[in-house]
């Protein structure tokens, strides 16, 4: 019996197959949602729905868009020690994974994400392009968690020439 | 925008370690201190603001009664400051306040921490609409994978190296090797620290600082009192020490640096950047109500929680250009003897955060500095002195002290 997929948190993050929302032809499975002030044209992610909190801008609408799935790695680290609860690590024995920053150019933020397993600091380069990717945080008995990660786009990867 | 100084009296500190005692000791044993080194009975003081440690149950969400009860009741108003790491600036602050407007001549503040072992996390619960519990549920990401972050971006943007950071380590564990409030006191070599255990890359274990236990207090006065009493009393503040600026500002939107325990920066796309970022802000503030700027500066307290952002406050300070605080490290201005000698405490490379302790630590190192009474290392004639830290959700602060 295959596990129910459900995603880690609420509202942050498409989900395909299992969302219902309609997709354009092409579009890619996971994109994070935000939010955009209309007025100002600032984004907000983790989505801000209560109100801009762009100054000056508090009576704009707040309208769901869903942010550019590829961007330039800004920064970037790894987690050797196993990070403390309410963390649930996805394998035992613990396995270090990395940790992305990426600038988002037409959104011009900056989201963190988990890098997608197999991926170590020395295949991260500050600069390089890195693509959103759906993939999994943590298992439970009968669901599996998701979560969104980045994952350098393949023909920048080092693969060795760089 | 010039501000009214108040004096700093007496200051007292709790070695800090890892004693695993109750918070309130190390709170009340610091305040004992600051008002012996003030000459002031606690009977005398007006106000207490304590600053709030999240890890000790209620009493810690309430530090200011909390010691106001164990020194005894006396009927004092009482007020408790949460701003993660700038919390005991903010409770110094709210001392000023109430000194500036006439509504008491002496405060006593304090702030003290008792952690646990390892990572700093966040409290039991699932609290889902909660960043900071989200951050390390959805991501993992610990206080040092920030603080690894904001290092590579020195190593991409300035190409510093792994060895720059294990200098500050070096210099600060020197700085504190006589300083009987530190809980580390023994050199490092680079050797130790590139042999140190890799935590987030680039940052070994030992260019991390650990948590510890620890308490600090002052005791502001209005200028007018601390004449008075000093004229007609005991006390060890000779010189003395006044504060002439406590910065405790909040970013400019967008904030574009990613913050604790942020999942991503503000967006610049519809509303372009302040001028000066957060970090920079913090020290801005603070020199305007100080009426100086960089150049006076003789001495400075910085927030190293990481050896890399000791780097990164010489520049959000002013005290060199974006770029260049690697290379006043290595020239040895940061160093005892040199022009501007930093974290001359050890820093929290030798002391360990306790949380809201720390901000009140820089202060009490610094009013030693000024005094010239350090019992560890002892800059030579200092008359300006800064503090600066930053904590979660953006909080920052800065203290500036004068004689």
């Amino acid at each position: 019996m295959s596990k129910a997929k459900l995603p880690a948190v609420e509202g942050w993050f498409t989900m395909s197959p299992s969302d219902d929302t309609p997709r354009p032809v092409g579009a890619d499975p996971v994109a994070l949602i935000g939010t955009r002030c209309t007025e100002s044209g600032t984004y907000f992610f983790p989505p801000e729905r209560v109100m801009s909190r762009a100054p000056g801008f508090s009576g704009s609408e707040l309208v769901e868009v869903e942010l550019s799935t590829r961007g330039r790695l800004w920064s970037y680290t790894d987690a050797q020690y196993q990070p403390p609860e309410p963390f649930e690590a996805p394998t035992d024995p613990y396995e270090p994974f990395c940790l992305a920053a990426v600038e988002l150019e037409t959104e011009q933020l900056v989201v963190l994400g988990q890098v997608v397993a197999g991926v170590g600091i020395e295949d991260l380069v500050v600069g390089m392009e890195m693509e959103l990717v759906l993939g999994t945080l943590y298992e439970d008995e009968d669901t599996e968690y998701t979560m969104w990660k980045w994952r350098p786009v393949a023909e920048t990867t080092a693969g060795g020439e760089a | 925008m010039s501000v009214d100084q108040v004096a700093v009296l007496g200051v007292g500190m709790h070695p800090w370690g890892k004693w695993g005692r109750n918070f309130v000791e190390y709170g009340v044993a610091a305040a004992q201190d600051a008002l012996a080194d003030a000459g002031i009975d606690w009977r005398d003081v007006g106000f207490v603001a304590g600053a709030d440690t999240m890890r000790n149950g209620y009493p810690g969400y309430v530090a200011g009664a909390t010691f106001a009860q164990a020194l005894g009741w006396t009927g004092i108003p009482v007020t408790s400051a949460y701003g993660a790491c700038a919390s005991g600036a903010m409770a110094l602050d709210a001392a000023r306040q109430r000194i500036l407007s006439g509504m008491c001549e002496v405060a006593l503040v304090v702030g003290a921490d008792t952690t646990p072992k390892g990572f700093l996390k966040p409290n039991k619960g699932e609290r889902g609409d909660d960043p900071d519990w989200l951050r390390f549920r959805l991501l993992g990401m610990t206080n040092p994978a920030y603080f690894a972050m904001w290092a590579r971006r020195r190593i991409d943007l300035f190409g510093a190296s792994s060895d720059d950071f294990a200098q500050v380590k070096i210099k600060n564990a020197r700085h504190g090797l006589n300083n009987p409030y530190a809980r580390y006191r023994k050199e490092v070599t680079a050797e130790a620290i590139a042999a140190s255990p890799t935590v987030s890359s680039p940052l070994r274990l030992l260019d991390i600082c650990a948590t510890s236990d620890g308490g600090a207090a002052v005791v502001l006065t209005s200028m007018e009192y601390a004449r008075k009493h000093l004229s007609s009393s005991a006390g060890s503040a000779d010189p003395l020490v006044k504060v002439a600026a406590i910065s405790t500002v909040t970013p400019t939107f967008p904030n574009t640096i990613l913050e604790m325990p942020n999942f991503a920066t503000d967006s610049a796309a519809g509303i372009s950047r302040p001028e000066r970022g957060f970090k920079q802000a913090i020290g801005d503030s603070a020199y305007a109500q100080a009426g100086l700027g960089p150049d006076d500066v003789d001495v400075a307290e910085v927030y190293d929680l990481s050896t890399a952002l000791e780097l990164d406050w010489y520049e959000d300070l002013g005290f060199c250009g974006v770029g260049e605080a690697e290379k006043i490290l290595r020239d040895g201005v940061t160093t005892l003897g040199g022009r501007l000698p930093v974290n001359l405490s050890g820093g929290l490379a030798c002391f360990g955060e306790a949380v809201p302790a720390q901000a009140l630590a820089q202060v009490c190192e610094l009013t030693w500095q000024l005094r010239g009474t350090a019992k560890g290392a002892q800059a030579e004639n200092a008359k300006v002195g800064i503090t600066a830290n930053q904590g979660l959700f953006g909080h920052g602060s800065s203290v500036i002290l004068t004689r």
